[in-house]
């Protein structure tokens, strides 16, 4: 199938229920501390201008959040890195309140709304926030979508052999879309690939396409968070980082493939290991 | 990069079902826009309708992928036999090295448009039978392709407004590049609906005529639909190259980050993305016969574009094809790459239509005629919402028709 794609994790950001940033999730994922469900907090972006900033929905500040904590824990420049930005379904309550807008007997859309509609709405206010020029690549893949991006971007740092930030989430969707497309909660996962290793690098990958059975979660809440929503299918993943230890994990991509990563904790330079 | 082989091909819009009618209406510059007569919308505009869409049936054991934009994928990837050489295709690598990536801006969407109207007036509940990962998910194009072919390799939908149907070559580059697939089923569909009509009047982006790119009275778009589908492998080596083989030779991909819904004025993001496709494909501005603007007939695009042309590309002859085609959005940047296709295989510069005056302040060699001429090496831009810009430099591999 190819040799794996080799990557390092130089920075990793992760918002979602109970899950406010790396340094406590991968406490929570490596057991050290319970897993608490609460509402997903989402800050508006202090990186966009006010008047954004102000008015931005649940897809742009969790899509930036995440990506700010990432590229700040790689210590890289966010507007020299190229992205890949996945989700099942940008911003859900945007698309709602538009469909409500178009049921009505004279039909009124809101431009703001129609332009925050596009499913690379993140990507444009990402580079707008961090006036990365570098290109964006937005993908989709329903309940496939993480794996898809995390493809994408271990692909691009492998043919390129260069840094890429990885962005995934989920936001949720208002009635009556939710019941049809129940994501339980916002959730995302970002993730800094590079081709070296550095000081920060806090895993070694290799990323392949498999045949196997899906690593589960051991805590059934944790579980539960991983099969509801597309982007936490990511959480095994983030459990090993947390490990710092080998392993191979297999995540959910589609239906009739999965895709296998093996972790190795980073030899960082100069220590040897 | 290594260059890219456009083994088969295949486009479907107002213009024409299939390459041949296509390419005769290019040759013939003839226009598919018409009054919006779509559905119940009433907005004083021209659009791009593909005829004998709604008569297309899906095959039923993919009857939950049914919707407008799934049955004008399925009429277009039975034409100019695409899907018997997918099926090659199969044969020859197995469904497991095969990508499929499909640029798509709204999918299946005016089914959850046309399901917000049968709410349940109690419950507000959706009406039985909706289904959204088969229609409303931007996957919902390429997991229908995937299945119609029984393909088992990597797959996703590129969804990146108006630049999608370019972008995905550059995924399938990347994996191919990385030795995860031996070809890819690439391209872009996207089809009318109420999102995308009423979402650029409320821009007031609309024309009321048929659009007219590069005009001096360029006054909007007209929206039409479109599916395009190509077939990329790796390049054959130069001494077994069909005579008529098309390669993409270059990709430039960049961002804007500018504005969500207008261009950066100077067309930096444009001149940027140009300017990667040359320099990946090791090919000088002076080698580029043509070059099909995204060209979309606002003021401020046709304007931004022809600054990034004029910086890079200075009196290259050029034309938009949406004065024909209309504004297909995400299936854009596919039609166009596979009319850039055509461009080169029958040697055929395709002058714009609808277009009188050409805006002398864009300063371009804007052609308003079409010309049988050799080309050999040509440009297609592709830039959307949200500043993501996208442009192809396809190539013949040997001489030049």
């Amino acid at each position: 199938m190819g040799a794996p794609l080799l990557a390092f994790i130089e920075g990793i950001g992760v918002l979602g229920p109970g899950l406010g940033n790396w340094a406590q999730a991968g406490g929570v994922l490596a057991g050290r501390e319970p897993y608490q469900p609460a509402p997903t907090e989402l800050a508006p972006p202090a990186i966009l201008p006010p008047a954004e900033r102000r008015r931005s929905g649940t897809a742009v500040r969790l899509a930036l959040g995440i990506g700010q904590q990432a590229v700040d824990a790689g210590g890289m420049e966010a507007a020299d890195l190229p992205t890949v930005i996945t989700s099942s379904s940008a911003d859900g309550h945007n698309f709602h309140a538009i469909c409500e807008a178009l049921a009505q007997p004279e039909p009124l859309m809101s431009p703001t709304r129609f332009h925050n509609s596009v499913h690379n709405v993140a990507a444009g206010y990402w580079s707008i926030a961090t006036r990365a020029m570098r290109p964006a690549n937005v993908l989709s893949a329903l309940d496939a979508s993480f794996a898809a991006g995390l493809l994408e971007a271990a692909a691009q740092v492998s043919a390129d052999q260069e840094p890429c930030l990885l962005i995934a989430y989920d936001s949720d969707y208002p009635e009556p879309l939710r019941t049809l497309r129940p994501i339980a909660a916002p959730f995302g996962v970002a993730l800094l690939l590079s081709p070296r290793a550095s000081e920060r690098s806090l895993a070694r990958i290799e990323v392949g396409l498999a045949h196997a059975p899906v690593t589960p979660m051991d805590d059934a809440a944790l579980d539960n968070l991983r099969r509801s929503i597309p982007t936490a299918r990511a959480l095994p993943l983030l459990r090993a980082f947390s490990l710092q230890s080998a392993c191979t994990v297999v995540i959910d991509y589609l239906e009739d493939l999965q895709l296998q990563v093996a972790v190795q904790p980073a030899a960082r330079p100069g220590t040897g290991g | 990069m290594s260059p890219l082989h456009l083994s088969h091909f295949t486009a479907t819009s107002c213009i024409g079902t299939g390459l041949d009618d296509t390419l005769s209406a290019l040759r013939e510059q003839r226009g598919g826009l018409a009054p919006c007569r779509f559905a119940d919308v009433r907005l004083d505009t021209w659009i791009g309708e593909v005829p004998g869409v709604e008569a297309v049936t899906l095959p039923p054991a993919l009857a939950d992928f049914e919707c407008r934009n799934n049955r004008l994928a399925l009429l277009a990837l039975e034409q100019d036999g695409f899907a018997d050489r997918v099926r090659e295709a199969v044969a020859r690598y197995g469904a497991d090295r095969i990508g499929v990536f499909l640029g798509t801006s709204t999918a299946g969407v005016l089914q959850t448009e046309l399901a917000y109207r049968q709410r349940d007036p109690q419950t507000g509940a959706l009406p039985a039978g909706f289904s959204y990962a088969g229609t409303h998910s931007p996957y919902s194009l390429p997991g229908f392709v995937r299945a119609y072919f029984g393909l088992k390799g990597p797959a996703a939908a590129v969804s990146s407004a108006c630049s999608s149907g370019a972008k995905v070559f550059a995924s399938a580059r990347r994996l191919m590049e990385a030795g995860l697939i031996d070809a890819a089923v690439v391209g872009g569909v996207d089809s009318l609906c109420h999102t995308t009509l009423y979402g650029f009047d409320s821009l007031e982006l609309l024309s009321d005529q048929p659009c007219r790119p590069s005009d001096a009275d360029r006054n909007g778009i007209s929206i039409g639909e479109a599916a395009a589908f190509v077939l990329v492998e790796r390049a054959p080596e130069s001494a077994q190259a069909p005579e008529d083989a098309v390669l993409l030779l270059g990709i430039g991909e960049s961002s804007d980050a500018h504005h969500m819904s207008a261009p950066h004025p100077e067309g930096l993001g444009a001149r940027m993305a140009m300017a990667q496709a040359l320099a990946s494909a090791g090919v000088a501005p002076a080698q580029v016969d043509y070059v099909n603007l995204h060209g979309t007939a606002t003021r401020a695009n046709d304007a931004a574009e022809a600054r990034a042309l004029n910086a890079l590309l200075p009196g290259t002859p050029c034309s938009s094809t949406k004065g024909a085609t209309g504004h297909t959005l995400g299936a854009a940047g596919a039609l166009e790459a596979v009319i850039c296709a055509l461009a080169l295989r029958h040697g055929l510069l395709p002058g714009g239509i609808n277009t009188t005056q050409v805006d002398p302040a864009l300063a371009l060699d804007y052609r308003l005629a079409s010309r049988e001429q050799p080309l050999r090496h040509v440009l297609s831009n592709a830039f959307g919402f949200g500043g993501s810009n996208c442009s192809l430099l396809l190539g013949r591999a040997t001489g030049g028709k």
